[in-house]
């Protein structure tokens, strides 16, 4: 006989302490409490008796040396408050799908499980019923992807169920509609296209005498999405002056700027940029780099933890999606201010700690569980971020020359590997290329999924013995819009006919465009002219795989649901049809105010620096993520002789391959400068990801860029204008650093509007990755200063600017100033420097960047557990300004003269000292007098380690 | 001669195989990874290799208990194959997820009336960071024996605080392989974060069974087989963990 049982798992996890993550949260909300208790609540409904689920308990759910279980019905609390939680049905539940596999294999099968969780919460004065369901709605649960409860056993199992079956296909009335039919029928779809592109589409269907199914329309909508067709980048843009005169006429932002620069350089390590998922440059003779970064904004303000998950899972789908194995995750990641007082959050945001603890604990979930080491990053706070957090993640892969196959070829089998789809994560292409509301959260919740990194570390396995054994012709990933993305891309020229009733789903009762579009995690589609290897790799390697239809080579997308033809498109007007954008940009003219004399505490501003949560040790968010896996990494986050101290890059020998070379990664970003001059910062974050990328070992002769946009609604010609600007400073470094680009990724309509209008666009902000080689590994500089004595030098100008700075972030006043200007000599500096470090003469080295020359002396001086003696001048600009082309570097005695014939541009300021202490100023007997800075590494350690 | 054959079994979710492949053949072994799916399959026997190493990483996810199922498999799959392996001598390696699922298997401490589990880091967090281990002086492993100072490698775990219902045994019969120390001062962490990463009672990093030749610990020793993956490198020399897969693929050829 069929039952169901509820059995809770002892003992609890009882949290007590003020600084644990859901007690300081909950303290966040104005919600004390004294302690609260979790117990793991096992639901399972199968053909059991009391003795066989007691079984099922004991070998699979309580732990062997403390552990006990009962029914949950007889876990009782005396006056005490009780919240349960659990997953909604459908959404990834690993831990009740192994519950289902173990007991089975344990020869107790049963036929649903889920596991949820119960909350007991102590709080004196008792907690409000406000407080309560505040404790329940904002703290313990996340409305996207789960359900809550007051009292125990009061939250029902929530199995997964047979859907009531939708009627199966809609006919959309287009044809003969009228301009407001158009707008009505796309905004009830929250298909994202624009009047124009639904007239596109009435005058489409109108010749081809018919109306479009559902299935159709979803399909063009996530085709020429903004996510998917880039069509701000593609958009022919009449930028006009502030006159209101048109100056510039843009032919796409894309081939304007990016390319062009890539193709003005035409750098031979190039050999693949801007065509495929992901760029691919020449690491050595043997084997080629694979690099990609990421946007994953919308996903992670609703459901922070799904939406970063997913968002490192996809970018390293992206890489497997040409052929390389996964080697590096990096993640920038943008938040508002955690302190944020919540009374200021507008309805339907989450709070930036919130965001920021599930962001994290996502990214950590998904590269720890995949097994690719997190090698860099930065975390960013801003209040712009608040209602918009952005998270960026990247990916950077190894393979062999040439081992990429890119032509599928007509009757080529279509071979879909990967796990099952439900209505999770339906319309994530169109969700992520609008603006978000108070509403979002509830109507665009299904977009929003939870990974499943086990999964994909599987399809890694398989996709890899596939690629050697040269099983399939072309390959790409699923991501945003589901197969009809991923074989609608592959299909582009050759057209495919897909049976959507060979798609393995979690539930029956999906209509077929909700089976065509799901964004189900971890799948890739393969194109083979014999399937049937691929289908045996995947099952040796326990991953799922289905042979889903053929590329016929007929031009046509045909789909196929229950017997009936639900699509059938033609792919030149799929591909190619969506209209041209035409937009307006307004660009500003930067006319800097002059800079306020005030005068400055530079001990206390240096001290404030320290810590701010942008500058501040990330490392309690670093030691959450796996940075040592595969055994490759050389310069890790963290060195120095006590592991504490921050790197600039990072620097990884991949797996399988010499050892001879490493490969390097430098990041830069910046949130505060694109608001001044959005030109300028372009130039800013590019010189700032090469000089980390060079004091971890790169050649800055064969650097090449990834560039990620986050900006606000291109619609507004000032906003568009800064993004304009923003190309322009991209593509003139590019071409003053002969780095170029080679795959990016824009993320736009990062907007907030509230209830009455009024919007809340982002900061403009890019971030800027140069991937690179060491070709000196043994060379590379260390983290952190490494002994008294050594000679400290200055590359670079002494005096920073000081517009836009950190400086005045922390002294809560913007005062004026330009920010950095571009410096085309900085490329040298960068050249001479590399050169130094390929000789073996740099010791260790640190660029000043937030916060300029004291922070960075302060942070280096910190790492080495040594002291500096710098002799600088003691002005704010030489101090606090930031700027291109600037390093800290330590160099022997003995190899002094040396490093100073090889980079001409560099001053000795100061040595390391035995002492415990740095110290700022004209010499050691009036550093205080002349205004300069004595910090110890007691004072900077208690700063710089600050928890935000 | 052959290089000695050794078994990397993989669970979906393993993911330090790799790394553990490439110590064994920096020890001169010959390493093959193999999916549960084909061993479970017949397409090779324990018996066909000399040295059995079941590395790190998540297998099923951790779902119900970090290395549970992993231990499930080994059991219920292959119960008999590990029982003739360690009565013909095989030496046994657990890293990380790999020790979890031993320990959850009963292979260690490997006495019926002592069960253990490594259960979640006293912090509550995820945590990767080197540590300095001590191999223990009184214990007479193979796994050990040409390990003569302390070494260095990462720890990249949540649940590694090891408990056993009787830890006294364990330690009366020298079966603590590693202890974690302090890397700065050379003393034991004495339970002291971060030296002690996870709050493991008497510093434990590593145990074996009753042999010796069951080794499992949480740190990752083979993720510190050069010098250039150090985090010391050019600061401090020595401290590679390769003496501990020489001395097990040197065992196994003689």
């Amino acid at each position: 006989m069929t039952l169901e049982w509820a059995l809770a798992i002892g003992p609890g996890h009882r949290r007590t302490n003020a600084d644990d993550p859901v007690i300081l949260t909950a303290a966040t909300f104005g919600i004390p409490l004294d302690a609260i208790t979790e117990y793991r609540v096992a639901h399972v409904r199968g053909d059991l008796d009391g003795a066989q689920v007691g079984t099922i308990a004991t070998r699979l759910l309580v732990d062997p040396v403390n552990g006990w279980f009962k029914p949950a019905a007889e876990l009782t609390h005396d006056n005490e408050l009780v919240i349960e939680t659990g997953l909604r049905p459908g959404v990834t539940d690993r831990e009740g799908a192994e519950l289902i596999r173990a007991s089975a294999q344990i020869d107790h099968p049963i036929d649903a499980a889920t596991i949820g969780r119960r909350w007991i919460i102590e709080a004196s004065p008792a907690l409000t019923p406000d407080q309560i369901e505040a404790l329940a709605y904002r703290v313990l649960h996340n409305e996207v992807i789960e359900r809550w409860s007051i009292g125990a056993n009061s939250l029902a199992a929530g199995f997964v169920e047979d859907q009531p079956v939708t009627p199966l296909t809609e006919i959309l009335a287009v044809v003969g509609a009228s301009d407001d039919e158009l707008q009505t029928i796309a905004n009830g779809r929250r298909l994202g296209l624009n009047l124009i592109e639904m007239q596109q589409v009435r005058s489409h269907f109108t010749e081809v005498g018919r109306n479009p199914t559902d299935a159709e329309i979803e399909t063009i909508a996530q085709t020429w999405s903004e996510h998917c067709a880039h069509k701000t980048f593609r958009a022919a843009i009449d930028v006009t002056n502030e006159a209101g005169e048109i100056v510039l006429h843009v032919n796409g932002l894309l081939d304007q700027y990016l390319r062009a620069a890539t193709n003005t350089i035409d750098a031979p390590w190039v050999h693949s940029a801007f065509v495929d998922n992901a760029g691919l440059v020449r690491f050595d003779d043997d084997f080629d780099i694979a690099l990609k970064a990421e946007t994953h904004n919308h996903p992670s303000a609703l459901e922070p933890f799904g939406g970063a998950n997913t968002g490192v899972g996809g970018v390293v789908r992206d890489i497997i999606g040409v052929s390389a194995k996964p080697i590096a995750v990096i993640d920038i990641l943008c938040f508002g201010p955690p302190d944020l007082d919540p009374a200021a959050l507008p309805d339907g945001v989450l709070h930036p700690r919130r965001v920021r603890d599930g962001v994290i604990a996502g990214v950590g979930d998904y590269g720890n569980k995949i097994g690719v080491p997190n090698v860099g990053g930065a975390i960013v706070y801003d209040s712009s971020y608040t209602t918009t957090p952005l998270v960026f993640a990247g990916c950077v892969g190894i393979l062999p020359v040439g081992s990429h196959p890119t032509e599928p070829r007509p009757g080529d089998s279509i071979v879909v590997l990967g796990g099952a789809v439900g209505r999770d994560g339906v319309g994530g292409a169109t969700f992520s290329s609008q603006t978000m509301q108070a509403e979002t959260a509830n109507v665009a919740g299904s977009s929003v999924q939870i990974g499943d990194p086990i999964v994909e570390k599987g399809l890694i396995d398989v996709v890899m013995a596939a690629r050697d054994a040269g099983l399939y012709t072309a390959i790409t990933d699923c991501g945003a819009g589901g197969l009809s993305s991923s074989i609608g891309e592959m299909a582009s020229e050759l057209g495919a006919d897909v049976d959507l009733d060979s798609v393995p789903r979690k539930y029956q009762g999906l209509a077929g465009w909700e089976i065509w579009l799901s964004e189900a995690q971890e799948r890739m589609v393969l194109a083979a002219a014999d399937p049937t290897p691929i289908l045996e790799l995947a099952a040796r390697w326990g991953v799922d795989s289905s042979v889903v239809g053929t590329f016929t080579g007929d031009g046509r997308l045909v789909v196929r649901h229950g017997g009936e033809s639900i699509v059938d498109l033609d792919c030149t007007f799929l591909h190619d049809g969506c209209p041209l954008h035409h937009l307006v940009a307004n660009l500003q003219t930067v006319a800097p105010m002059q800079r306020s004399a005030d005068s400055v505490d530079a001990r206390a501003a240096t001290l404030a620096l320290l810590a701010h949560p942008t500058i501040a040790s990330k490392e309690a968010t670093i030691r959450t993520y796996d940075h040592e896996v595969m055994g490759g990494t050389m310069v890790r986050p963290f060195g120095g002789p006590h592991g504490d101290g921050a790197a600039n890059g990072a620097a990884t020998i991949p797996p399988g391959t010499s050892g001879d070379r490493a490969m390097v990664i430098g990041i830069g970003v910046n949130a505060l400068m694109g608001d001044h001059d959005a030109y300028a910062m372009a130039w800013h974050v590019v010189d700032e990801a090469v000089r980390n990328a060079v004091i971890a070992g790169a050649d800055p002769d064969e650097l090449s860029l990834l560039d990620n946009f986050a900006f606000g609604n291109p619609n507004n010609p000032d906003t568009l204008g800064q993004l304009v600007a923003a190309c322009q400073g991209c593509h003139d470094a590019a071409l003053s650093f002969n780095a170029p680009f080679v795959s990016g990724k824009d993320s736009l309509y990062n907007v907030f509007v509230h209830p009455d209008g009024s919007a809340d666009p982002v900061a403009p902000t890019l971030v800027l990755t140069a991937v690179g080689i060491a070709k000196q590994p043994e060379n590379i500089p260390l983290t952190g200063v490494v002994a008294a004595g050594n000679y400290v030098f200055l590359v670079g100008p002494e005096r920073g600017a000081l517009g836009g700075s950190h400086l005045d972030l922390v002294l809560g006043k913007a005062r004026g100033g330009a920010v950095p200007q571009p410096d085309p000599s900085a490329i040298e500096r960068h050249r001479e420097l590399a050169a130094a470090i390929g000789e073996g003469l740099v010791a260790s080295a640190h660029d000043p960047s937030e916060g300029g020359l004291s922070v960075a002396a302060c942070e280096w001086a910190f790492a080495g557990r040594l002291g500096l003696e710098l002799r600088l001048a003691t002005d704010e600009a030489t101090l606090f300004g930031e700027g291109p082309g600037r390093y800290l570097v330590e160099v022997t005695p003995q190899n002094a003269d040396r490093f100073v014939e090889l980079v001409p541009s560099a001053k000795r300021v100061g040595d390391v000292s035995a002492g415990d202490a740095v110290r700022i100023g004209f010499g050691p007997d009036d550093i205080e007098d002349s205004g300069g800075i004595i910090l110890t590494l007691d004072e900077i350690e208690t700063a710089w380690k600050t928890q935000p | 001669m052959r290089a000695p054959k050794v078994l990397i079994p993989v669970a979906l979710g393993t993911n330090r195989d790799g790394d553990l492949a490439d110590a064994f053949e920096a020890a001169g072994a010959e390493a093959i990874r193999m999916p549960l799916e084909a061993l479970r399959h017949g397409e090779s026997k324990l018996a066909d290799f000399q040295i059995l190493a079941i590395p790190g990483g998540f297998s099923y996810g951790d779902a119900l208990g970090a290395g549970r199922l992993f231990g499930l498999d080994l059991v219920g799959w292959f119960g008999d194959q590990l029982r003739e392996a360690h009565e013909s001598e095989m030496p046994i390696l657990g890293v990380c997820n790999g020790f979890q699922a031993i320990v959850s298997a009963g292979l260690l401490p490997g006495e019926a009336d002592n069960p253990g589990v490594l259960t979640g880091n006293a912090r509550g967090t995820f945590e990767c960071r080197w540590v300095t281990l001590r191999p223990e002086p009184g214990n007479d492993s193979i796994w050990l024996s040409e390990l003569t100072e302390p070494i260095r490698c990462p720890v990249a775990h949540a649940e590694g605080r090891f408990v056993a219902a009787n830890l006294g045994a364990v330690e009366q019969r020298n079966g603590v392989a590693f202890r974690y120390l302090d890397g700065v001062s050379g003393e034991l962490a004495n339970g002291t974060y971060p030296a002690n990463p996870n709050g493991s009672a008497g510093d434990v990093a590593g145990i074996t069974d009753s042999t010796g030749r069951i080794l499992g610990l949480m740190p990752h020793p083979e993720n510190h087989i050069w010098s250039r993956q150090d985090i010391l490198r050019g600061r401090r020399t020595g401290g590679q963990a390769l003496p501990m897969f020489n001395a097990a693929v040197a065992a196994v050829r003689s």
